[in-house]
């Protein structure tokens, strides 16, 4: 088995267009949280949202680009950008058909969707236009992707609601420690800010109206968010030979179904994708020094979380440090569990525990080690990054902080 | 065993909405009926709530709904939202 590398980075979200100024703030502990720029007419129930707020296409994209692309495409395309030019990575030779594309999305191109509809059904126009397939997809990212870095491999979507970009990183995880590909870039995006989209989680009740307050006893819900992580993932000895600088390393990986109910989350489930994601990894839980919370801030995940930590880490939950960045980026959904892992990854190499911000006082039903408003300096050698989905479906991943150069 | 149990309009209507929502027969819910007997849980509740919301006219805020636990909490959540409405339309005015 060959042990992977993550020599690339990318980041789009509320925090930043870039993984530096993303990590200024999820160091400064800074909510971006904020009311969102169409308040809805009639107004949502929730006035906030995590809105990718500096991302401007065009400094990104042609003005044909945005003809073939939507909005979660582009964020996907723009952290990929920034992952593979930080890894130093040239897709050619037989690298070309030796790397990979995993992307993660819970919903693909909703605007596009959306703007069908309207045509159809409010403007009574039969003809939809005809790249309305090729701009929905939820493999668009990916697929631009590919093309783009001329990566000729196997290139999937995942589609997992809230652990699709996790999913996405676990299998390119282990396609390239088992020598499946050399590299791959691989993450997630989401754009939700769409009326239809947003009108439907207001139905769920599960938005808070205010921000997000992960593990704090007067939390509300969960804040939407949208963006996209990537990460460019990488046989350790490739990258070595190439001389690339080794920003950490993916260990392990676990999933399970809950098996359970559709919405409400239970202990079990989630508690079995972090011992298999350990089992994975070849580590015992007393290993684990933080852990990205899937904290979304509503009552029943972070109650169950705070079961299924304990139930898994034992007496090391005691002391494992705990934090739930969705209370400055949002919960991004089908990009969470990428935004996330590239949190982690950041806080292993620069010791650094992001903090979860909002927080107010602490509820006794989610008595763990929460890293609560300003961010802690830790050693740290390994972190877990949690995605729990509606559906039940949960994915997690082990990452390492990388050794000294 | 409830002895006769008090019913009216609006609270007919709240069993036939729980009923209907549920697709359970109308005979199998009463005001005593708890929503764990039922089968109903948190999703099925907003579901409830959405119908409820829809016949009645009102607007039912998200944390009323996690605490319904039964018809009787239901109907009379209802009868105050429905109050409260008819209390904001001056006299004459419909």
């Amino acid at each position: 088995m060959n042990r992977v590398a993550v020599t690339g980075l990318g980041l789009v979200c509320a925090l930043g267009n870039t993984v530096e100024q993303s990590w200024k703030r999820l160091v400064a502990g800074e909510c971006r949280i904020l009311p969102m720029r169409d308040p809805g007419s009639p107004p949502y129930k929730f006035r906030n949202g995590a809105e990718a707020w500096d991302f401007k296409p065009l400094d990104y994209f042609t003005e044909k680009d945005l003809v073939m692309l939507e909005r979660f495409a582009l964020l996907a395309v723009v952290a990929a950008r920034e992952a593979v030019a930080q890894s130093g990575i040239r897709f050619e030779g037989d690298l070309r058909e030796s790397s990979a594309v995993v992307t993660g999305s819970s919903v693909g191109g909703q605007f596009t969707e959306e703007e069908g509809y309207i045509r159809l059904y409010r403007e009574n126009i039969s003809r939809v236009p005809p790249l309305t397939i090729p701009r929905t997809m939820a493999n668009a990212g990916a697929s631009r992707i590919s093309l783009e870095f001329g990566i000729h491999g196997p290139a999937y979507t995942i589609a997992t609601a809230c652990s699709s970009s996790n999913h996405a990183l676990g299998q390119a995880f282990w396609l390239v420690r088992n020598g499946q590909v050399t590299a791959a870039v691989a993450g997630g995006s989401e754009a939700v800010f769409a009326e239809g989209l947003l009108r439907a989680w207001e139905a769920m009740r599960v938005v808070s109206p205010d921000v997000c307050r992960p593990f704090s006893v007067d939390r509300k819900g969960l804040s939407l968010g949208e963006g996209a992580g990537m990460l460019l993932l990488e046989n350790w000895d490739h990258a070595r030979a190439r001389g690339a600088s080794i920003l950490g390393e993916v260990i392990g990986f676990g999933m399970s179904s809950d098996a359970h109910h559709i919405t409400q989350p239970c202990v079990e489930g989630p508690a079995n994708a972090m011992k298999w994601a350990i089992r994975d990894a070849g580590i015992t839980p007393d290993r684990v020094d933080y852990i990205n919370a899937h904290g979304t801030g509503t009552q029943a995940n972070d109650v169950t979380e705070t079961q299924a930590i304990r139930a898994v880490l034992g007496k090391r939950a005691e002391s494992v440090l705990v934090s739930s960045t969705k209370s400055m980026h949002g919960h991004t959904l089908g990009a969470a569990g990428a935004i996330e892992a590239v949190a982690c990854l950041l806080a292993l190499k620069h010791g650094l525990v992001p903090p979860t911000a909002n927080f107010t006082s602490p509820d006794p039903a989610c008595d763990l080690n929460i890293v609560a408003n300003a961010v802690q300096p830790a050693q740290m050698e390994v972190a877990l990054s949690n995605t729990f989905a509606f559906g039940g479906l949960n994915a997690t991943l082990v990452l390492k902080r990388a050794p000294e150069a | 065993m409830p002895e006769h149990v008090e019913t009216d309009e609006l609270a007919d209507k709240v069993l036939r909405v729980i009923a209907h929502t549920q697709r359970i027969p109308p005979e199998s819910v009463s005001l005593d009926s708890t929503f764990e007997a039922l089968k109903i849980d948190s999703l099925d509740g907003i579901n409830i709530v959405f119908e409820l919301e829809k016949e009645f006219n009102i607007e039912i805020p998200d944390d009323g709904v996690q605490n319904l636990r039964s018809v009787r909490d239901t109907v009379e959540g209802v009868r105050k939202l429905v109050r409260a409405k008819d209390l904001a339309v001056p006299p004459g005015a419909a």
